[in-house]
């Protein structure tokens, strides 16, 4: 076995052995499938006694647009409500009080309570109003089906948007959901580099806190052991994920299968849908879109798109962890490490930033330099690739980041072996260039 | 035949100049020491050999020929400041060291068997580096330091954290590897060391060699033509001092079984001349020139250098 090798492997077993990441990798799923039902579990618990709210209304009108939910039940004392507010009613936690025409009048209505009222009561109370208060102002304005002309006339437009291929053949645009594709596989990416680069980091300065650098120096060239700890970190990555996909999917459906008995399993994922979008999505809409991302998904070249996530994420993942090499590289002291992420993270939100803007112009002068520029390619690239970019931009992007990745390890393998070398003393220019050309 | 040699290496660092036109000359199958207080510039001069730094000017020969990268596959080499992966496990990693230096996996196995039973720390196989004492780790640097028995070891400070029985077993160890034809360059302060395993040294003071070649020559160059001889009670208190151009009793001292004299000679005369001389003279129990010890030559030289 070659050295390269040894070291992946060396590098492999230990990480994958270490108690902290069989502990992380197992840990993890669990509070992944927690995130997923705690807010279900919590929001299906409902408030077992329902808070009382006296209604009185002067006017009759009202009191009976007041329907009991689940939180609220509303009552129409027989008492007067000056009484209660001499002898106060546990029993009862607000109290509405309507004197007069609310449509001529809107401060005719007042909320009282002995405690602060909560958000929910008020809305509700307002929206019960609102909605009545507005049909009724539109009777009086007598236009005989007005109701159905207001329903008409909501229009809602979306326009289609279609792209013609080289022969002039139509195909679906992909305005909305192309993005998305691009979004998710750069969060990947983006995700990945954040977890795993300051993994890199402490592995290279290891043989440094280990005082074992010069017995590995005069047994491996440092290219070679700074290759294989970013190589061997990233399969550890590439494990941890793995790992973690099978687990949550195993814990997150065998849980559906356990507690779904009085929920369908499609209920609880509308349900959770509905919680990530606030709501806004009603149950009929996330099909629809489902069906709508699905044909799109089809229209776009799948399998063009996911082979340069590969190239991306490879690429992206060497170039970041060969300058969090070099920072490993250079450092004396782990102290000394967290301040240098600093740089890197602004380096990387940059990137996201870039890449977010080239969205709403994926062929623009933006776009166009980021995805050239190595830092930055990764992730700009990913999201304009629906968008079909030339080859040969395509091509160029990726030879830069992969040449720039591995030069900046063959640098920063230098910067390792001077590093020992030091004893705190700061190399001159012209010694680190000297270093440079050195075997 | 020399196996590693250096050429005016000059070494600078900044405002610091290192090594002076270092030139040394290592013979095959030797042990060569390399000497010198502390921060003379041996560990830069060793690391420069190693390749793990490159000298500003000269040229560093091995084997009869310019080093090149490969060469450091021939070199075992354990650096005065030790160190090992703490948390991995003594045989996982001293396989995992042999392997780097080249052996198959099997190979390194067998190897490294072996030297633990010698070394005695075979039950040690299996567990983690932190556990061990610090001699315990210094044996098994030692160990992955040999391995792949390379044709040069250099040892920067061996003895080091070693307690005297296990210093001991080193010195025996460095001595079989050197009767295996290996060639050892190793730097101490240790002389009295210097003197049991050395054949020749290279002493390096201010960046500069002051003081090189083989051990004995060496001693015979600082000889003082002292000289101590023991004689009979008889015939030591029949002695009466006169003067004479050979040589001159410089102490005499009666001791119950005979007496000590301490004298010195004139250079030109040899120590068979000497011994007949003496004689006629003297009933002799025991004769003996007073050469001087290496650590003696270490702190003259050393102060005269300065």
């Amino acid at each position: 076995m070659n050295n390269l090798g040894l070291i992946i492997k060396r590098e492999y077993i230990q990480r994958v052995s270490k108690k902290s990441f069989i502990l992380l990798t197992f840990l993890t799923p669990f509070l992944l499938a927690a995130l997923v039902f705690v807010p279900l579990w919590l929001a299906s618990i409902k408030s077992d006694t329902a808070k009382t709210v006296a209604v009185f209304d002067s006017t009759g009108k009202y009191a009976s647009l007041f329907k009991d939910t689940e939180e609220y039940r509303y009552i129409v004392p027989d008492k007067d409500i000056e009484e209660y507010r001499e002898s106060p009613d546990k029993e009862v936690f607000a109290f509405l009080h309507i004197t007069g025409d609310l449509l001529s009048n809107p401060a005719a209505a007042t909320l009282y309570s002995e405690k602060q009222i909560p958000m929910g009561l008020k809305k509700e109370v307002d929206n019960v109003l609102s909605d009545y208060l507005k049909e009724e102002k539109l009777q009086s304005f007598n236009i005989p089906n007005l109701q159905e002309i207001i329903n008409e006339s909501n229009i809602n437009f979306d326009i289609k948007t279609v792209k013609w291929g080289e022969d002039g053949s139509e195909q679906k645009s992909l305005v909305e959901v192309a993005p998305l594709v691009g979004l998710v596989m750069t969060l990947i990416i983006y995700m990945f580099i954040i977890m795993y680069g300051g993994m890199v980091m402490q592995s290279v300065m290891e043989e440094k806190t280990n005082r074992i650098v010069e017995v590995m120096i005069s047994s491996v060239k440092p290219f070679d052991l700074m290759m294989g700890k970013i190589i061997a970190i990233g399969f550890v990555g590439l494990t941890q994920m793995f790992l973690w996909g099978i687990l949550s999917t195993v814990l997150i459906s065998g849980s559906l299968y356990l507690f779904g008995g009085g929920v369908s399993s499609e209920e609880l994922m509308a349900a959770q849908m509905a919680v990530q979008s606030g709501g806004e999505l009603a149950t009929g809409q996330t099909s629809e879109m489902a069906l709508q991302i699905q044909e799109v998904l089809n229209s776009i070249n799948l399998k063009a798109i996911l082979s340069c996530f590969i190239v991306y994420f490879v690429g992206g993942y060497l170039l970041y962890a060969s300058l969090y090499s070099a920072i490993g590289g250079s450092l004396d002291q782990q102290e000394d490490a967290q301040q240098f992420m600093t740089p890197m993270i602004i380096l990387m939100v940059f990137a996201l930033y870039a890449g977010m803007y080239s969205m709403d112009n994926p062929d623009g002068p933006l776009a166009f330099w980021c995805s050239l520029i190595p830092f930055t390619s990764p992730i700009v690239m990913m999201v304009r690739l629906p968008y079909d970019v030339p080859i040969w931009e395509l091509v160029l992007s990726v030879v830069i980041l992969y040449v720039t990745a591995i030069a900046i390890t063959w640098v920063s393998a230098r910067i390792y072996r001077v590093g020992i070398l030091m004893y705190g003393k700061k190399p001159s220019l012209k010694e680190m260039l000297k270093w440079l050309r050195y075997k | 035949m020399y196996f590693l040699e250096t050429e005016d290496v000059v070494k600078q660092y900044s405002g610091h100049l290192a090594l002076n036109k270092v030139s040394i000359h290592v013979p095959e199958g030797k042990i060569f020491g390399l000497l010198g207080p502390n921060g003379a510039g041996k560990t830069t001069l060793i690391r420069i050999i190693n390749r793990i730094t490159a000298p500003d000017s000269g040229k560093v020969f091995f084997d009869g020929r310019e080093s090149l990268p490969a060469d450091i596959y021939q070199i075992g080499y354990l650096p005065e400041e030790r160190g090992l992966y703490k948390k991995m496990k003594v045989g996982e990693q001293a396989v995992y060291l042999a392997q780097l230096k080249g052996l198959s996996y099997h190979e390194a196995n067998t190897r490294l068997k072996h030297w633990f039973e010698k070394f005695g720390i075979m039950p040690w196989w299996n567990k983690k580096l932190e556990e061990l004492s610090k001699g315990m780790q210094q044996k098994v640097q030692f160990v992955t330091t040999v391995i792949h028995e390379p044709k040069l070891l250099i040892f920067d400070e061996p003895f080091s954290g070693f307690d005297p029985v296990n210093a001991e077993l080193l010195k025996k160890e460095i001595l079989e590897l050197k009767q295996a034809g290996h060639t050892v360059i190793f730097s101490t302060h240790n002389m009295a060391s210097v003197e049991e395993i050395c054949d020749n040294i290279a002493l390096i003071n201010h960046s500069q060699v002051v003081l090189s070649g083989e051990v004995n020559e060496i001693k015979q160059r600082y000889k003082t033509n002292l000289y101590t001889i023991k004689v009979t009670v008889e015939s030591g208190s029949a002695y009466h001092e006169q003067e004479n151009k050979y040589y001159s009793v410089i102490n005499m001292k009666e001791f119950p079984d005979g007496f000590v004299i301490q004298l010195k000679k004139e250079p030109e005369l040899s120590n068979s001349e000497l011994l007949r001389l003496l004689s006629s003279q003297f009933e002799i129990i025991r004769f003996e020139e007073e050469l001087p010890s290496m650590n003696e030559i270490f702190i003259n030289t050393v102060s005269q250098s300065k």
